[in-house]
Order: structure tokens, then C-alpha cells, then sequence
């Protein structure tokens, strides 16, 4: 198989996890935020993935199977939040969710 | 293979870039499907196919569906898409954006410096993966699989379209506050009749 | 000798049952604990003294050689261990301490009897007993103890109940500033005495009291700097508690509290602890003479300035604390002179008369609905007569009425010893001799004022038997208490100063001119019984005494004397504004700032870290994000 450097790997992983970060800190909508740590929790996964790679063990993707069994119960609650919030608030701008503000 | 790497993560990477980007949640959801097709690719030429495959089926497939019914069910459309508009400033994003930036660039100058040997790529079957899987992260799938029921209940529950009730104390308030408004309401307009006389008296206190 | 412990544990222990249970029992029950406790340890004290006799002290008196000094000793317990300090709970009753205990426990008990009735009806019948056992135990700890440390907790303790009992009415804050007074001032002296003790401890490595007088002649040099420095720092303990010169101002203060009070801390507790101690330690005194000058000068300015003072007052308990300054001062120049004996004898007669005046005095107020002004009584020579004998013989062992008085012999011996001891000389007897003059002037101002002349103020009620007993028994005491000790040229009878030979060492003297200064002594006091009989009794029409008030001249002496020689407002002037305008600089508390810093620097922080806490979930994500910065950037 060809060769890849895994530093290269990496850092992919890493752009799409810091895109995903810059996705968290810069949308309000609380379902583009979602959406973002979606992306962010993918991104942890190729790195887990590309480790298992390197080292030719299967542990790598065991990894990413568990990352992807919390993904898939994160969004289903974190959906099921936001059904919630946009019941009760109409809205979905998450700095109107601060009810644990210091008073 | 590395071109096929290299060419997925561009895609990858651009796809991503226009999910956070995108003001229409479905344009955005439509994009990440890209993204994850693109990170399956991925994982393919990392000589990982079973999870490239996990990642086409559960991301792509049954994660992004959740995504697009709820998107739907709330019937977020054009305004919603005008209101993102509105949120994402440049006096917004660009605060986040240069820190990770320099996040990234911290992560590149750490990834340099390490100066990590060539990856020798070899496939990991999903033979080898289900062994592993099965023999020692017995007790991690067992631990995974109460994840997911707990996501199933917590869900279930979450997602039942109560009234309006932010609290149990607020809602023995407002009840409480209904309560009394009802009993008020018949002193004035009742005669007193079924009301005992010590009650009615409170009442009228 | 085991029931030698009982002596100051019984009154500790009515102490103890009046504190802790006091609120719950019956006047009658507190009474008999507190009275009882007392007179038990008082019938104790006099089986120890039969003991003590029969034991071969009298040996002594009767002339015979006795090296050995009779003592008994009784360890009662380690009190504290540190290094080469041990400190015991240690008695040691030797016949020094046997006179200090038998006035403690027979007066103090005459003293409780007294006052079961006197203070009937007040409302804390028990708090009153209570402090008067514990300052009994403490005195008698003081004088009982066999080291140095624990005769410093009687002192303390003593200090502590002084305070507790002249602020006794505490709802009134005069009292309460009296209290103060006392206690600061003979604080002084109490933090003199320590670093004194600690000086002793630093020279000699022990403060058992035995052990010092018998190693300090072998270890100082006569009149060292070190000895005589201990020696004066001892002394200023003594200036304290026993109110001499620099530190007398708070005695007359100290008649806020009860009268049974000012008896017992004049005649038998606290006053006497300075003479004690200076008995006590005579050794270290003797190889100072400088320290030896200081007291004797001391104690005769004392008796001169108290006196002139007790002249001129009106009330009639503060007339009595003068004269207990006084006389102490008396007792103090005969320790000057090494007359240790005579003081000690002095103190014995001092304490009955004293204490007879004092209740006395307190059954006369107490007639006269709290009456303290004595010119405005009068007249009660025949209402009250049990008190009105009784004063008068008080108030003749007072002024040392020649032969038939108590306080003739004992002054007597001090005015002797002031003269012809060779520490003495003709200034300090002069000096004593004029303040006999006055002592025998006041004391007949106050009989007179008192009980002669016409009644202003109408007696209200007659004071019961408990509280005559007491003072016929203390009157006729008054009177005897001198025939143990005669002026040898008179009678050859020494009882007393035998009694305490093993202890305390006779003076050297000069012989010569013991008649002339007996008749000397005999006519200072008749002359000063005369002058009060002619100014107070015989022309109270002519009225000297009012035209001398006219005079401004004389006016502003008899108030320079009436206000105690100025010493309260010369202490006001000097320490208390001062310390007040100290503090007042200070209100608003310089060292405080550092704290309220500390405060505001928490506050401030507590304002941002809260601020940061606004409910923004992006906003807590950027928080993670700069944290990952800062750990990544410190790992590059």
C-alpha cells in the first residue's frame, strides 16, 4: 500500500476538528452547534483510526466504533433537546438559553 | 493510495469548511453528508474499510437522518436561514477563528517536530477488528450498548412535547397560582355553596 | 500531714459547688457551704497550729536552740515538666505561713459568717460566696505554696477575685472602672513580679522557695546588680498587690465593692500578699541593700501620704483604705529595716482591727440606708451600741492606744525597729512617728464624726447577731492580740517573734533610748488623739475646721489631700490620655487595612470569576479553547 505520513493524517484530522470547534464558538443556532461537535467528534475519530493504522491494530477503529456509539446517543438526546427548546423558547439562539447566569 | 488520501481530505476539509459556513441548516446537513463520505474515503486508504463503511451507514445514513427529520419536523426554512445571516457577522466568527487558527498552527508546529515516520499502511480487517472487539473490549461494547439505551430513554423522554414547564417548582407555582385564581373566581361569582365556612372565610381574609 | 492539702481545698471546693450549682440551691444552703467551707478550713488551720506547737516551735520561744526549722511539707502532684523545670503542686507550712493561714481561714471565716447576713437578700447570694472561697483558696495557695510558680497562681488568682468581687454590683459602670482599676494597676506589679521570677529562674535554675534561700547567698554577691534588680522587681510585685506608693491608687477605688470585701482583701487577702512575699524572700532583700532602702523608703512615704489622705476623706470606707495603706506602708518600712518579724506581727494585729472596722463599717452603712458620707452621721454612739464599742476598739488599735490596744505593740516594735535597726535611722522613724500622729488623729476624727455628736440620718435597722459576733470577737482580739509580744524593757514575753525565729532572722540593733522612744511613741499618739477630740469634739461651735475651709490656701491643700495627692489625674495626665490618644489615632486601624485588602482583593476576584459565569455556552467554549492555547503553547 502507499505510503502516507502520518503526521499528514493528523493534521487532517486536526483541521477538521479545529473547523468544527470554529463551528461551536461562531454559530449561534443551536443546531449548527450540533452539527459542528458532529464534526468535531468525526474528526477525533480519523485520528483514533489513523493511529490504529500506524501501529496495524485494531484497537484504532474499536475506538471509533465507541466514538460513534456516544455520537449517535449525544444527538439523539441533544436533538431531542432542541425539539424541547424550540417548544418552549421559539428559538434557537443559544445565548438565550442562560438561565445558569450568575445573577 | 496517498493521492486518494490526499484528494478526500481536500474534499473533506472543503466540505466541512462550507458546513459551518452555510446559513440554511439543510444546505449545511447536505454538506457534512459530503464531508463524512469524504473522511469514509478516508478511512479507506487508511486501510480501515469496516469503519468507512460504519462511518457511510451510521453518519451519513442514520445520524444525518435524525439531523434532517428534526430540521424538518421544526420546519426550519427561509427565515431561519435569514436569521443565521443576521447571527454570522464577521464581528462574530472572526474572534474564534483567528484562535484556532493559532490552535491549528500549534498543532502543525507539534506534528512537524515530532517528525513521525512514514505510516506503512496495512489493512485491518473487520476480522481483526471484531476480535478485538469481542475478546478484550467486551465490557467497552457492554458499556456502549447501556450508552445507547440510556441516549434511547433520555430521548424518549426529552423529546415528549410536554406543556410548558421549565421546572417542577414552576409548575406547582403557575399551578398553584391557577388554583387559587379558580377558587377566587367562584367565591366571587358562587353563593359560597360547597365551600365549607371556615375555607370561605380564608378566602374572603 | 495529709489534711494540710484540705486547708485551701475546702474553700475550692464551696467554690466549686457555688459556681457550678449555686443558681439552684436556697440561700440557707448557700450560706452553709459557703461560710461552712471556710470555718471547716479555719478549725483546720488551728489543729495544723496545735500540731505546730506541740511539735517542738515552741521550743524555740522558750529559748531553747532549734537549727532545725519546723516544717511540714506535702507534695501533692506534678503540675508541669519542661526541660529542667518541674513545677509541683507543693505545700509547704512553716511557721511564716501558719500566721498568714491562720488570719486568712479565722478571719476570712469570721468575715463569711458576717456577711451570710449582711448580704441576705441580694441577688447573687451564690456568685458572692462563690468568689469569696476562691479568693480565700487562692490566698491560702500563695502563702502555702513551695515554689515560686504556684505561689504566682495564688497571686493571679487573687488579682482575678479582687476584680471579680469590687465589681461585684457590676451594673453599674463605676464599679466596673474600679474593677478595672484594680486589676490593671496591680497588674503591673503582677508582670514586675514574673519577670522577676523569670530573672530567679535564669540566675539559680529552680524556683523552689527553699532551694533559692538556700543557695542564693552562696550564688550572688552582696548587692550584685542582678540580686538587687530581682530584689526590686520582687518589690514592685509587692508595690502592687499591697498598694504601696506608685501603685496605691486603686485600693481607694476598690471600696465599690460590698463591704465583707474590702474586709477581706484589707485585712486578711490580697493586700498582705506584697508583705508576704517580701517575708517570704527576705534572703534575696538582705543580700541587696539598695532593694532594703527602696522598701523601707518606700513603705514610710507610703504610710505619710496615705495617711495625710485619710485625713481629709468623707467617706468612710475610703478613710478605712487609706488607713489600710498606711498601715501597710508601716509594715513595708519594717521589712525595709529587716524588721521581718515586726511586720509580720503588725500584719497580725492589723488584720483584726482592720477587718472589725471594715464590717463595722459596713453594719453602720447598712443602718444608715448606704450612708457613706460620715458627716452625715452621727449621734449613733447609743443607737447602735455593740457597733459603736466594737468601732471603738478598732479604731483605738488603730491609733495604737498605748498598753490596752493590739496595734500599740505592733507599731510599737515597727517604730523601734525604724529607729534603732541598722537599716533604720531617725528619718524613716520620724516619718513613722508623724504618720502615728495622724493615724491617731483620723482614727479619732472618724469615732467621733461617726458615732458622737448629734444623729443626721435615722438608723433603719439594727444589724443581727451573726453580724455582732463576729465583731465582739474580732473587737476583743483587737484589743489582746498584742500580749503574745511585748516591748522587752516592759515584759519579758516574745511568743511571737520566737514563733517565727526559725524563719525570719531578728535584726541587728543599736540598744539605747527604747523608753524615750516608747514615750515618744506613746505621746505622738496621744497627741493626735487629743488634737481630733479638741477639732471634732470639743469645738465643733467654734468651727476651726470650717473657717480652715474658707481659706483658699487651705481648701486647695485639703483637696490636693482629698483627691490622694493628685496621683489619679498626675496617671491620667501621663499614661491614660496618652494610651487613649494612642488609640485614638489608631480607630482607624492601620494593620486592619491589610485584612480589609485581603477582603476587597477576594471581592474583586469573586466579581470577575462571577462575571465570567454568564450563562453563554460559547462563551465557556472559548474558555476550553484557551485553556488547550495555553497548555499547547506551554508544550511547544
Amino acid at each position: 500500500m502507499a505510503v502516507v505520513n502520518i503526521d499528514r493524517v493528523l493534521f487532517v484530522a486536526a483541521v477538521l476538528f479545529l473547523l468544527g470547534l470554529t463551528g461551536v464558538l461562531t454559530r449561534k443556532n443551536i443546531l449548527f452547534m450540533l452539527i459542528s461537535i458532529e464534526i468535531m467528534l468525526n474528526a477525533a475519530g480519523l485520528a483514533f483510526v489513523a493511529a490504529g493504522s500506524k501501529w496495524h491494530q485494531p484497537d484504532g477503529q474499536a475506538m471509533f466504533l465507541f466514538i460513534l456509539a456516544m455520537a449517535a446517543a449525544e444527538v439523539s438526546v441533544g436533538l431531542a433537546l432542541v425539539m424541547q427548546i424550540w417548544h418552549q423558547h421559539k428559538t434557537m439562539d443559544v445565548e438565550d438559553l442562560n438561565k445558569l447566569k450568575d445573577e | 493510495m496517498s493521492t486518494l488520501f490526499y484528494l478526500s481530505s481536500l474534499v473533506a476539509i472543503v466540505a466541512t469548511l462550507m458546513v459551518i459556513t452555510r446559513y440554511h441548516p439543510i444546505h449545511a446537513l447536505l454538506y457534512l453528508v459530503v464531508s463524512f463520505l469524504a473522511v469514509a474515503m478516508i478511512f479507506l486508504s487508511l486501510g480501515a474499510p469496516f469503519v468507512a463503511v460504519l462511518e457511510v451507514i451510521i453518519y451519513a445514513g442514520a445520524i444525518m437522518v435524525l439531523f434532517i427529520f428534526v430540521v424538518m419536523m421544526l420546519n426550519l426554512d427561509k427565515d431561519t436561514a435569514l436569521q443565521e445571516k443576521q447571527w454570522l457577522r464577521p464581528r462574530v466568527w472572526v474572534g474564534p477563528a483567528l484562535l484556532t487558527l493559532v490552535l491549528l498552527l500549534e498543532i502543525g508546529v507539534l506534528l512537524v517536530r515530532g517528525d513521525l515516520p512514514a505510516l506503512q499502511l496495512a489493512v485491518v480487517t473487520p476480522r481483526q477488528v471484531a476480535l478485538s472487539l469481542y475478546g478484550e473490549y467486551l465490557i467497552a461494547v457492554e458499556l456502549a450498548g447501556f450508552l445507547l439505551m440510556a441516549g434511547i430513554v433520555g430521548a424518549a423522554h426529552i423529546g415528549k412535547h410536554k406543556k410548558e414547564s421549565l421546572h417542577r417548582f414552576l409548575r406547582e407555582e403557575t399551578d398553584a397560582h391557577e388554583a387559587s385564581a379558580g377558587d377566587a373566581r367562584e367565591v366571587h361569582t358562587g353563593d359560597g355553596e360547597g365551600i365549607p365556612e371556615k375555607e370561605r372565610k380564608t378566602w374572603q381574609l | 500531714m495529709n489534711e494540710l492539702a484540705y486547708i485551701p481545698a475546702l474553700p475550692l471546693l464551696g467554690f466549686l459547688v457555688l459556681a457550678l450549682g449555686g443558681r439552684r440551691m436556697s440561700q440557707k444552703a448557700v450560706a452553709i457551704t459557703g461560710a461552712g467551707s471556710v470555718c471547716a478550713a479555719a478549725l483546720l488551720t488551728m489543729v495544723l497550729c496545735g500540731q505546730f506547737f506541740g511539735s517542738g516551735a515552741v521550743g524555740a520561744a522558750a529559748g531553747h536552740a532549734s537549727p532545725a526549722s519546723v516544717h511540714y511539707d506535702l507534695q501533692l502532684g506534678q503540675w508541669f515538666h519542661a526541660g529542667a523545670l518541674s513545677i509541683s503542686f507543693g505545700l509547704r507550712v512553716d511557721s511564716l505561713s501558719l500566721v498568714f493561714m491562720f488570719i486568712i481561714t479565722f478571719v476570712g471565716a469570721l468575715i463569711h459568717l458576717y456577711s451570710t447576713a449582711f448580704m441576705r437578700g441580694d441577688r447573687d447570694y451564690a456568685r458572692f460566696f462563690a468568689c469569696m472561697n476562691l479568693f480565700v483558696c487562692a490566698m491560702l495557695i500563695l502563702v502555702m505554696a513551695d515554689n515560686l510558680v504556684l505561689l504566682y497562681l495564688g497571686w493571679e488568682g487573687v488579682g482575678l477575685c479582687s476584680y471579680l468581687l469590687i465589681g461585684f454590683w457590676y451594673d453599674s459602670p463605676a464599679n466596673c472602672l474600679a474593677a478595672n482599676k484594680a486589676f490593671i494597676i496591680t497588674r503591673i506589679g503582677d508582670t514586675a513580679l514574673l519577670i522577676g521570677l523569670f530573672l530567679l529562674f535564669k540566675e539559680l535554675a529552680t524556683l523552689d522557695i527553699a532551694a533559692i534561700l538556700r543557695q542564693s547567698p552562696g550564688h550572688f554577691r552582696l548587692g550584685s546588680p542582678v540580686i538587687t534588680l530581682i530584689a526590686l522587681l520582687f518589690l514592685a510585685g509587692g508595690m502592687g498587690k499591697s498598694a504601696q506608693l506608685p501603685l496605691q491608687t486603686w485600693l481607694p477605688d476598690a471600696m465599690a465593692g460590698p463591704s465583707p470585701v474590702s474586709a477581706l482583701i484589707h485585712a486578711a487577702t490580697m493586700v498582705t500578699a506584697g508583705v508576704y512575699l517580701i517575708a517570704r524572700m527576705h534572703v534575696l532583700f538582705q543580700l541587696s541593700p539598695l532593694a532594703m532602702t527602696v522598701t523601707a523608703i518606700t513603705g514610710a512615704l507610703t504610710l505619710l501620704v496615705a495617711a495625710c489622705s485619710a485625713m481629709v476623706q468623707t467617706d468612710i470606707k475610703r478613710i478605712l483604705a487609706y488607713s489600710t495603706i498606711s498601715q501597710i506602708g508601716y509594715m513595708f518600712l519594717a521589712l525595709g529595716v529587716g524588721a521581718y518579724g515586726a511586720a509580720i506581727f503588725h500584719f497580725f494585729t492589723h488584720a483584726f482591727f482592720k477587718a472589725l472596722l471594715f464590717l463595722a463599717a459596713g453594719a453602720v452603712i447598712e443602718s444608715l440606708h448606704h450612708e457613706h458620707n460620715i458627716f452625715r452621721m452621727g449621734g449613733l454612739k447609743d443607737k447602735l451600741p455593740v457597733v459603736y464599742w466594737t468601732f471603738l476598739a478598732g479604731a483605738a488599735s488603730l491609733a495604737a492606744l498605748p498598753l490596752v490596744s493590739a496595734g500599740f505593740y505592733s507599731k510599737e516594735q515597727i517604730l523601734w525597729y525604724a529607729w534603732r535597726a541598722a537599716n533604720g535611722g531617725t528619718a524613716l522613724w520620724l516619718a513613722a512617728l508623724a504618720g502615728a500622729v495622724i493615724t491617731a488623729f483620723y482614727s479619732t476624727r472618724l469615732l467621733l464624726v461617726v458615732f458622737w455628736g448629734e444623729a443626721k440620718t435615722s438608723v433603719s435597722s439594727r444589724p443581727g447577731r451573726l453580724i455582732t459576733i463576729p465583731l465582739i470577737i474580732l473587737a476583743f482580739l483587737s484589743l489582746t492580740a498584742g500580749f503574745v509580744e511585748w516591748p522587752h524593757n516592759l515584759l519579758p514575753v516574745h511568743l511571737f517573734s520566737g514563733f517565727l525565729q526559725s524563719v525570719l532572722p531578728a535584726p541587728a540593733t543599736r540598744s539605747g533610748g527604747e523608753t524615750i522612744g516608747q514615750l515618744l511613741a506613746v505621746m505622738a499618739t496621744l497627741a493626735g488623739i487629743g488634737v481630733g477630740y479638741q477639732l471634732y469634739h470639743r469645738q465643733p461651735e467654734i468651727g476651726i475646721i470650717t473657717r480652715w475651709q474658707q481659706r483658699p490656701l487651705a481648701a486647695a491643700i485639703r483637696n490636693f489631700l482629698f483627691g490622694g495627692w493628685g496621683f489619679d489625674r498626675l496617671y491620667d495626665t501621663l499614661f491614660v490620655r496618652p494610651l487613649v490618644s494612642i488609640t485614638r489615632l489608631n480607630r482607624a486601624d492601620i494593620f486592619d487595612q491589610l485584612y480589609v485588602a485581603v477582603v476587597r482583593a477576594a471581592r474583586t476576584g469573586h466579581r470577575l470569576l462571577s462575571a465570567s459565569q454568564n450563562g453563554s455556552l460559547r462563551w465557556y467554549a472559548v474558555g476550553v479553547l484557551m485553556g488547550i492555547l495555553f497548555i499547547l503553547t506551554l508544550l511547544l
